[in-house]
């Protein structure tokens, strides 16, 4: 009897949540329009940006100079740089980016260069982006005058080229792609699933409570003969699945959009760098957030059926999603380990071991003790929504 | 038959303390006869009908509702009640049937009991061209008929009504009125709540006049006029209460 009423209770929220546009955008169309747009859209722009950046000839001025007028003017002929005049002071100049660098050239560089190690100088607006490509110009066309002179030195000694650079050194990875990815980029899969989580589950929790006190249907409802216990676990079914289909969503659509983005790389420049997550692995955070995802549902339900309207509801679960952000990027900070006390703080936890689970590291211990705490945790969470279930100052506050 | 006995709820609230909305209200209704709760708003005739219909617990005291004790037994007692009020609102994104589809479900009916269940009603209440339209395109009337079906879906012994006219037009009005006569004279115990005394001459067969959370007085219309001496039973209703609030409100009112 029991299951036969939480039953008609959730098949009838999930009809009413299918109907709801609110819903519909919040569960199904943000996630599976976030990635495509965060991943192809805002990647395309700031490749398109650089690039135009880059095309783009910089307005550069030179110091000095003027006992080197060959390193002058073939610094004026290369390419994308052009040469301006001007009586106003370089750093003025720059930081109004009327220019974007300017280069200072020690006296005697062309003729005793090699004599004293007076430097060249560029000066640039740091982190401004057409700026920094103009140093780098200008940079890149200093680097290959030095080399060409060390070349004709050698050779003018009779020297072999390695004389100056008898070895190399090479770094060489010898971990799989999946570990690499771990390290990488395997913090973000984790938050993302836990924030989709959440956010999958914000709605349809305030919609559920609040949103029935707001209609005046939660009086309707408890007049009839169903238990409270059976209509708040109908009512927290719809909300965990709601969090999970988001969160499957999400995780589905960033694949999808960065396997296009890779794939349009790929063909474009050739090369690529090829980051690779396990399936298991992604099913293995799955699973290890779904306690996460229950205690989030039935938190939210207990939060927002505090609420009188959904605007009271919004202004308790706002804040929530900072507690949840906060412990969530932890993890994605680099140098933070799952240790024996970490593993029993909520989120954080979990957090920390996917990110163990997409470099395919499997700690067993740690495994069972956080998905135990984490069962524990959303065990609370249930039997306290339960319990405010039963509350008439909660239920029928005002 | 519903027989309250006792019946006290105090609530607790933080600015005012200690609140006692209904203290120690016993009376009895008769299946096929309609008992009035008479009071003004605060009185504390809905967080009465809310303890009948077990939506609220009683601090004190109990009720049998057809039988079955509203503290010992609260689901059973919401089987046998249909409870409408202003504030029982319909699911905006169900329509007409599957609103009391749903609520036929949750009282245990099996689909084709539930089935024969819904089509006898919708006939009767002329809704079968609404049947499948969303509640939130209803017309008032409609949400009317939609609310008396969902109460109606199991067939309830026992009817609550709390002050369910408020805010509705003439026609609305009208309907429910001829609802709560029907379910008279089908046999079924009546409760209603109400500060209108047209309704109250209307439909009651007693009346029981609650103020201030207290049973101050009860009867029939005809016993009610010849114990005051007056026919107006608004004018009874006034003197009953003044009698006993504060003296000094009670010399303002004359």
């Amino acid at each position: 009897m029991s299951a036969r009423n939480i039953g008609i209770v959730y098949r009838k929220e999930l009809l009413e949540a299918l109907r709801d546009r609110r819903t519909l955008i919040s569960t199904i169309l943000v996630p599976i329009l976030l990635f495509p747009i965060l991943t192809v859209g805002v990647g395309y722009a700031v490749a398109s940006l650089i690039e135009k950046a880059e095309r783009e000839p910089a307005r550069i001025m030179i110091l000095g100079g003027s006992d080197s007028p060959a390193i002058v003017s073939s610094l004026i002929k290369s390419k994308n740089l052009i040469m301006v005049r001007e009586p106003a002071n370089y750093v003025d100049l720059i930081s109004n980016k009327k220019i974007r660098a300017a280069v200072e050239i020690p006296p005697g560089l062309q003729s005793g260069a090699g004599t004293d190690y007076s430097p060249v100088k560029i000066y640039m607006y740091s982190g401004d982006l057409k700026s920094t490509t103009a140093a780098k110009r200008i940079a890149d066309f200093f680097n290959d005058y030095r080399e060409n002179l060390a070349r004709e030195r050698l050779t003018a000694q009779k020297l072999p080229a390695t004389f100056l650079k008898p070895f190399d050194i090479k770094e060489q990875n010898v971990v799989s792609e999946e570990k690499v990815a771990g390290e990488t980029i395997g913090g973000i899969i984790p938050y993302l699933v836990i924030i989709m989580c959440l956010t999958g589950a914000m709605y349809p929790a305030m919609d559920l409570t609040a949103g029935e006190k707001e209609r005046a249907t939660m009086e309707t409802i408890l007049s009839s003969p169903i238990s409270r216990t059976h209509l708040v676990l109908g009512k927290f079914l719809l909300v965990l699945t709601a969090s999970l289909v988001t969160a499957a969503l999400s995780v589905t659509s960033m694949g999808v959009s960065s396997w296009i983005f890779q794939h349009f790389q790929e063909q474009s420049s050739g090369s690529v760098m090829h980051i690779t997550i396990g399936r298991g692995a992604v099913l293995a955070v799955f699973l290890v957030a779904l306690p996460l995802a229950v205690m989030f549902s039935a938190a939210l339900l207990t939060i927002a059926l505090f609420a009188k309207s959904y605007k009271e509801a919004q202004s308790y679960i706002s804040p929530l999603m900072i507690v949840v952000i906060v412990p969530a990027i932890a993890a994605m900070l680099p140098g933070v380990e799952l240790t024996p006390r970490l593993s029993l703080v909520p989120i954080l936890n979990v957090s920390l071991l996917c990110k163990d689970l997409i470099a395919g590291t499997y700690h067993w211990n740690s495994i069972a003790l956080i998905f135990l705490s984490t069962c524990v945790y959303a065990g609370a969470a249930i039997f306290i929504a339960v319990k405010m279930f039963h509350r008439e100052s909660v239920l029928f506050r005002s | 038959m519903i027989e309250a006995r006792s019946l006290s709820k105090r609530f607790h609230d933080k600015k005012r303390g200690q609140i006692c909305a209904v203290e120690n209200v016993s009376f009895t209704c008769q299946p096929g006869s309609i008992y009035g709760l008479l009071g003004a708003n605060g009185a504390g005739k809905t967080t009465t009908l809310r303890m009948l219909a077990t939506i609220l617990e009683p601090t004190d005291g109990t009720a049998l509702v057809f039988g079955h004790d509203i503290v010992e037994h609260p689901a059973r007692v919401r089987s046998s009640v249909g409870f409408l009020s202003t504030a029982t609102a319909l699911y905006p994104r169900l329509t007409a049937q599957e609103m009391v589809e749903y609520f036929g479900r949750l009282n245990g009916l099996d689909e084709a009991t539930l089935k024969k269940r819904i089509d006898d009603i919708f006939n009767r209440l002329d809704m079968n061209s609404f049947r499948d339209r969303r509640c939130d395109k209803l017309s008032t009337g409609m949400k009317q008929k939609t609310s008396i079906a969902r109460t109606l879906v199991h067939d309830p012994p026992v009817m609550i009504f709390d002050e369910p006219t408020l805010g509705l037009d003439i026609m609305a009005a009208r309907t429910i009125v001829a609802f709560i006569r029907e379910c008279r004279e089908a046999g079924k115990t009546v409760i209603l709540s109400t500060h209108v005394m047209s309704e109250v001459e209307k439909l009651c067969d007693v009346i029981g006049v609650i103020h201030n959370g207290s049973l101050l007085a009860e009867g029939t219309p005809a016993q009610l006029r010849e114990e005051h001496r007056e026919k107006d039973l608004e004018e009874i209703f006034v003197r009953i209460v003044t009698a006993h609030v504060d003296p000094r409100v009670a010399a303002e009112v004359s």
